[in-house]
């Protein structure tokens, strides 16, 4: 296993960090050392200041994109969890219910994907319905291949990832204590937030780091939802490589990569993860 | 379960169905307009049923080479899911005792795991493509000049594209072992030690019938998750391309039904790969409660 990841992770991480240092003309690439591939992507932005450059403006959406999708599966998430760890009572229908949420995980996300065409397009369902009872008069443009879109796919496939590692933390959580909270008079609310949330906290990081890495390197659904039209920080990639500038590529790569180590360094530091497993 | 519920669980329960819609209304609705009539579009209403769209996929018309595709994405995935349940099985095993690397090895799996997609793509496509000047460069120099000649590139499903799809899915089936040897009695291997059992016939005859139903549940993620795969594929997968590249593709171009009968085929397969498993699971865990445990029966 350890050659498996050798060969197909850490390999290709440590080539994308040296070529990302390498110089490149208009079809190959050319092992010389040389920052272009990061100075072509921050060209002209230092000139513009105090107005960001298209580029920032991109990566600046990419987190931005990221934190809205990261809040809405977070409370999405962390509710449905919360019913299926404390209010189901059997583990047959934990069971059950958990496989119903998984389900769709095991199919295609591109299929999820097209999925919502027939119903936010300028002729689908929701644009039809909202005509029909009169609260519009035109269809609603902004539906479908717009950032509503994509942040509403998103959160179609990933809630499932926070769902899981809270689920997971909850279940652990000994009922005594809530009952506990109660008999000193707590309220719903405050069991919630002083019982339930802190010893959560695990699950909630766990699915957050999985959440946030997902879709800052995501470039299909962004591509998909987006129409094509919107950039994001994985599509500046895919873009580049597709010119073949294979070492502004890989330059890219390693901001996206510096991003996301911030992000997660930072979210590790609240629990160790390996503890929770 | 006498007591009564409290409100918030009907809260609740009402939330998280209208959670399980928002997951499954948008999948029923492409299934049900991939069944559209000849003149039917892209979006309801229903223009009569008809069989039309699959027939164009099936035959092809108007679309790349589906056929291929398919054969090509379920043959990956069989490798894929052979080699995730073979090597997860073989390092969960390892992990129960500790070894040089052990921690390494567990988080390089969950880097490569959370690691985005596109990172370990371009990754592996520059390794590929590295390799591949390499060789053309100096392969003739070292005695290899006939094959360096002819040679184009190392890259392809089998090469780069297992590769990739094994970053995605072995991190899972090593998470699955972690979670099942969490919970297994080792105390039931050193029974079968004392009983004189070689470490193999532990394994074969205790360990494994045990684990069994989960060593499926890896299977079924070995294989969907590669059947699916769709973002560590596009740049790792060589000049062919898999079935939710070419559905991706698609995308952007196809404005008719075919689009939704080719999506309803492959989650038809997806959901056949998924009664397969869980009716496998379920089976192995009737036999395991008829057969396995005789524990408090006494002498009869």
């Amino acid at each position: 296993m350890m050659f498996v990841f050798a060969l197909f992770f850490l390999l290709p991480l440590v080539l994308v960090i040296i070529v990302s240092a390498w110089d490149y003309n208009e079809y190959q690439m050319l092992p010389a050392f040389s920052f272009r591939g990061y100075t072509d992507t921050f060209e002209g932005c230092i000139a513009e200041l105090p107005n960001l450059c298209t580029i920032l403006k991109t990566y600046l959406k990419t987190v931005k994109l990221c934190l809205i999708t990261w809040l809405l599966t977070l409370v999405i998430g962390f509710t449905v969890a919360y019913f299926l760890a404390f209010h189901v009572r059997t583990k047959t229908w934990q069971i059950v219910l958990s496989l119903l949420c998984t389900i769709p995980f095991w199919t295609s996300n591109v299929i999820r994907m097209i999925a919502w065409i027939p119903l936010l397009g300028r002729n689908g369902l929701v644009n039809k319905g909202l005509m029909g009872i009169g609260v519009i008069n035109h269809p609603l443009e902004w539906l479908l291949f717009s950032e509503f879109s994509v942040v509403l796919a998103l959160v179609h496939l990933f809630t499932f990832f926070m769902v899981v590692p809270i689920f997971n933390s909850m279940v652990r959580i000994d009922k005594r204590l809530i009952e506990a909270a109660y008999d000193a008079g707590a309220t719903g609310w405050q069991t919630l937030t002083n019982v339930v949330i802190p010893l959560s906290k695990p699950g909630i990081v766990i699915g957050s780091i999985f959440v946030i890495t997902i879709v800052m390197g995501d470039f299909v659904t962004i591509g998909v939802m987006g129409g094509q039209q919107i950039a994001s920080a994985g599509k500046i990639i895919e873009s580049r490589l597709n010119a073949l500038q294979f070492p502004a590529a890989a330059a890219n790569a390693v901001i996206l990569l510096g991003i996301t180590i911030l992000i997660i360094s930072a979210l590790t530091r609240i629990v160790d993860v390996r503890k929770e497993l | 379960m006498g007591d009564k519920r409290p409100r918030s669980f009907y809260i609740l329960a009402a939330f998280f169905i209208a959670y399980v819609l928002f997951l499954y209304g948008p999948m029923f609705a492409i299934y049900i307009l991939s069944f559209q009539g000849p003149d039917g579009g892209l979006t309801f209403p229903m223009n009569g049923v008809s069989l039309t769209w699959f027939g164009k996929v099936f035959s092809g018309a108007g679309i790349v080479d589906i056929g291929a595709a398919f054969k090509r994405s379920l043959k990956l995935g069989l490798v894929v899911m052979v080699l995730t349940v073979l090597l997860s099985v073989a390092a969960g095993m390892a992990f129960r005792r500790s070894f040089r690397g052990a921690s390494i090895l567990f988080y390089t799996a969950i880097a490569s795991l959370i690691m985005p997609s596109i990172i370990t793509s371009l990754g592996i496509a520059l390794e590929f493509r590295l390799f591949d000047d390499f060789l053309i460069q100096h392969g003739a120099n070292g005695g290899l000049g006939a094959w360096a000649k002819d040679w184009t590139t190392a890259m392809g499903l089998f090469t780069s594209g297992l590769g990739a799809h094994l970053t995605w899915t072995l991190p899972f089936g090593l998470l699955i072992m972690f979670a099942i040897f969490n919970r297994f009695d080792g105390r039931l291997e050193e029974a079968a030690r004392d009983l004189g059992a070689t470490p193999w016939q532990t394994f074969r005859h205790v360990v494994l019938p045990i684990i069994l139903p989960s060593v499926v549940g890896i299977g079924l993620f070995g294989f969907t998750l590669s059947w699916d795969e769709l973002a560590r594929s596009s740049q790792a997968i060589g000049s062919v391309n898999t079935l939710p590249l070419e559905l991706q593709g698609l995308t952007t171009t196809v404005t008719k039904p075919d689009i939704y009968a080719l999506g309803t085929l492959t989650s038809a397969v997806s959901f056949l790969v998924i009664a397969i498993a869980l009716a496998v699971i379920l089976i192995l865990q009737a036999r395991q409660r008829r057969h396995g445990s005789d524990a408090g029966q006494g002498m009869m």
